[in-house]
């Protein structure tokens, strides 16, 4: 076997092997499960709780516009005083009550409608009740004025503007969402990777320079393939893991659902409510979401997906190397640690605010092409379709750079592995460069 | 005598810092090969230029006549004066992957590690970790994977520390057998006395220059310089210390002696022997004391760097 391959099955045998790596592959996707199906759970608690709210119409306009639903009962009060229906509501287990003065006018019928309840009553609620009782006074104004309402109803133009690109490419705002998502999620999860993963590198590192085992390990090896060793050896963990996280999740996800009986779609984002408004009803999203993801670049998104993870981590691993190589202690890592974090975090803002907002404009273009913001930037626009030149200049600068921070990483390690107890400065850094 | 390792005129500089300076040795096969010298003075750098962790500025090394080069790797044995070992790892598995890192198959690293485990007495730690084992166990771990590959040059970088007396006792018999089974040795210490027990050949390395190389022999007869500690019974003591004094160079000296007499470190003139200077000894009084000061390599080593500075 040769030296690389051994190092890597060390190193991969080594980060698997461990308890901690072990127990947060287990656990991990256990806490995500379950406080997911927690937040469910409690949603559908909150949700089953019913409410009565009492109406008392003094004006007998809104009779029948109040209509009970699944949540909420009407009920209507006739024949008592407002004090006395106060009273009433008060001891009984009601929610509330809305009180509807008698009134000539309408205009003043909008100011002195009150609804009296316990605690604070939520703001949908209090939505259905102001939109319930403004259609009907709509309509009234509308008769009163000698216009039939259904009428204008009627003459009303709902406009639902088709997105198409020049090419003849048919998309919606649902599948903007959708791109939104695979985008968000290519970064993050590139994001995620980078961090978790590149901290382990520089661990591993640290930890053959405290242990002083480094020396032995050079007489037999050269640095750049215990570098490059280590650091693949650690994404393929890293790979293992996050294999092992996907899997985890749909296997809890299914026992949560099927044991516990806990819908997840009982936790729905306003977003995704909204979505499904747009794309009317759930049945119709469903076969537009699968019209909108046949109908995205897959296999171009795939393709730089690997590439733009690849050239990405690598980047930010072999950093994460040098860093090891350079301090004596994890301690020491802090002020060399922002300069790297800086431009990560950089991408994914201007990822989820800059590319959402427009994903062609110039500041998401710009950020595109920089090799350190490029991966998480790029990934997030090329669902929205971008140049092929683009994609391959970026790509070839990332790669570019790459090579260049590799040979610079190499040369800090090389140096780095072999300085103890000297506490590394940026001016010491730059001396090793010229060894 | 042939020579297993040539280091040509080798130059290194860190920076401003010239860390090696022309420096020149040649180490002969089946030797045991003292590199000494102070604190800082360029030996680890001179030791990591062999294993080719470092590269010289300018110079050549050759090993076994043939130009220094990757392969060459596999026949040295490095024990670096920083070292360590895997904390969480089994000890077998980490022998095993070390001695793989050298070139050994699996297997015949597996039978060699049976091999040393059971002559060193340490078989029963196949699979502990060596954070479970005590500085003086791991040393031994460190020993063993460390000659495993059969290297033709050994370098020990104060390959004692850690070890209590039984232990380096041990080792250092170790050492020895495997010179006396053909492996050429370069020794890196501070102690002198196991450079005298154990070194053939030495060179003295200060302030990035060699300043001192050969036989052991061969320096401290160099060295001793025609100096004797004598004892001198007489009734005229200042008569004889001023006739002494007027000969030769003579310096006070102290050594055990059940008599009452002048005692002296002398040294006489190249040109004179020691019998011209016992004849002349016996015309001034009773010679109580006699011995020729040979050098030991602590002195030689002190002298070496002050006469430097």
């Amino acid at each position: 076997m040769n030296h690389l391959s051994l190092i890597l099955k060390r190193e991969y045998l080594n980060k698997v092997r461990k308890k901690s790596f072990i127990i947060m592959t287990f656990l991990s996707p256990l806490i995500m499960v379950g406080l997911f199906g927690l937040v469910a759970y409690l949603s559908q608690v909150n949700s089953e709780n019913e409410r009565v709210i009492s109406i008392l119409d003094e004006s007998g306009l809104f009779s029948s516009e109040f209509e009970s639903g699944d949540n909420i009962t009407y009920k209507m009060l006739s024949n008592t005083s407002l004090a006395e229906a106060k009273e009433t509501v008060r001891s009984s287990e009601d929610y509330g009550l809305l009180y509807i003065p008698a009134t000539s006018k309408l205009d003043e019928l909008s100011k002195s409608i009150v609804f009296y309840s316990e605690d604070s009553p939520s703001l949908t609620l209090i939505d259905d009740i102001e939109d319930a009782i403004s259609d009907k006074a709509n309509s009234l104004r509308l008769a009163e004025a000698g216009i039939d309402a259904q009428k204008i109803r009627d003459l009303r133009v709902r406009v639902d503007a088709k997105i198409e690109t020049f090419q003849g490419q048919e998309t919606s705002k649902l599948g903007s969402g959708i791109k939104l998502i695979f985008g968000g999620a290519a970064g993050y999860i590139l994001f995620m990777f980078i961090i978790i993963y590149g901290n382990m590198i520089m661990r591993s590192v640290i930890e053959e320079k405290t242990s002083r085992i480094i020396e032995v390990i050079i007489s037999s090896v050269k640095p750049i393939k215990l570098l490059l060793g280590k650091i693949f050896g650690t994404t393929l963990a890293g790979i293992t893991q996050f294999m092992a996280w996907v899997i985890l999740l749909f296997v809890f996800g299914a026992i949560l659902t099927s044991v516990f009986g806990i819908d997840p779609s009982a936790v729905q984002t306003p977003q995704q409510q909204a979505l499904e408004a747009s794309a009317g009803g759930a049945d119709g999203m469903v076969q537009e979401i699968i019209y909108e993801i046949a109908n995205m670049p897959l296999l171009n998104l795939v393709i730089m997906f690997i590439l733009f993870f690849m050239g990405g981590y690598l980047l930010y691993a072999s950093l994460y190397a040098a860093i090891g190589a350079a301090v004596d202690s994890e301690t020491d890592t802090q002020q060399f640690m922002m300069p790297i974090l800086m431009p990560l975090i950089l991408a994914v803002y201007v990822g989820f605010f800059t590319v959402i907002d427009n994903p062609h404009g110039t500041v998401s273009q710009v950020f595109s092409f920089i090799p350190f913001t490029s991966p998480v930037v790029m990934l997030m626009r090329i669902p929205f379709g971008v140049p092929m030149w683009q994609q391959v200049l970026s790509v070839v600068i990332l790669f570019a750079t790459f090579i260049g921070i590799v040979w610079f990483a190499a040369k800090i390690y090389r140096v780095g592995i072999l300085m103890y107890g000297k506490k590394a400065s940026y001016k010491e850094i730059a001396k090793w460069l010229k060894y | 005598m042939e020579n297993l390792l040539v280091v040509n005129s080798v130059s290194k500089s860190f920076g401003p810092h010239k860390a090696l300076n022309d420096v020149s040795i040649s180490v002969p096969k089946g030797s045991v090969f003292g590199l000494l010298g102070p604190n800082g003075a360029g030996k680890t750098t001179l030791i990591r230029i062999i294993n080719q962790i470092t590269m010289p500025d300018s110079g050549e090394v050759f090993l076994d006549g043939e130009k220094l080069k990757p392969e060459h790797i596999q026949h040295i044995g490095y024990l670096p004066e920083e070292r360590g070992l895997y904390k969480s790892m089994k000890v077998g598995e980490q022998a095993l992957y070390l001695a793989q890192l050298k070139g050994l198959s699996h297997n015949e690293a597996k039978e060699r590690l049976k091999y040393w485990f059971d002559r060193l007495d340490i078989g029963d730690w196949w699979n502990k970790k060596i954070q479970e084992l005590s500085k003086g166990m791991a040393q031994k771990i460190q020993f063993v994977v460390t000659v495993l590959h059969q290297p033709k040059l050994l370098i020990f970088d104060e390959p004692f520390s850690g070890f209590d007396p039984i232990n380096a006792n041990l080792i250092k018999d170790e050492i020895l057998k495997l010179r006396d089974h053909g492996a050429t040795v370069i020794f890196s210490t501070h102690r002198m006395e196991s450079v005298e027990e154990m070194c053939d050949h030495i060179a003295l390395i200060n302030k990035s220059n060699k300043i001192l190389d050969g036989k052991l022999i061969d320096i401290k007869r160099e060295y001793q310089a025609n100096t004797f500690d004598v004892g001198l019974q007489t009734d005229n003591e200042a008569a004889v210390t001023a006739a002494l004094q007027e000969k030769y160079e003579i310096t006070p000296t102290k050594f055990k002696s059940i008599n009452d007499e002048l005692q002296y470190r002398v040294k006489i003139p190249e040109t004179s022997t020691a019998n011209d200077f016992i004849n002349y000894l016996t015309s001034k009084g009773q010679i109580t004391h006699f011995v020729e000061v040979i050098p030991s390599a602590n002195d030689i080593f002190i002298e070496a760097v002050n006469k430097n500075q």
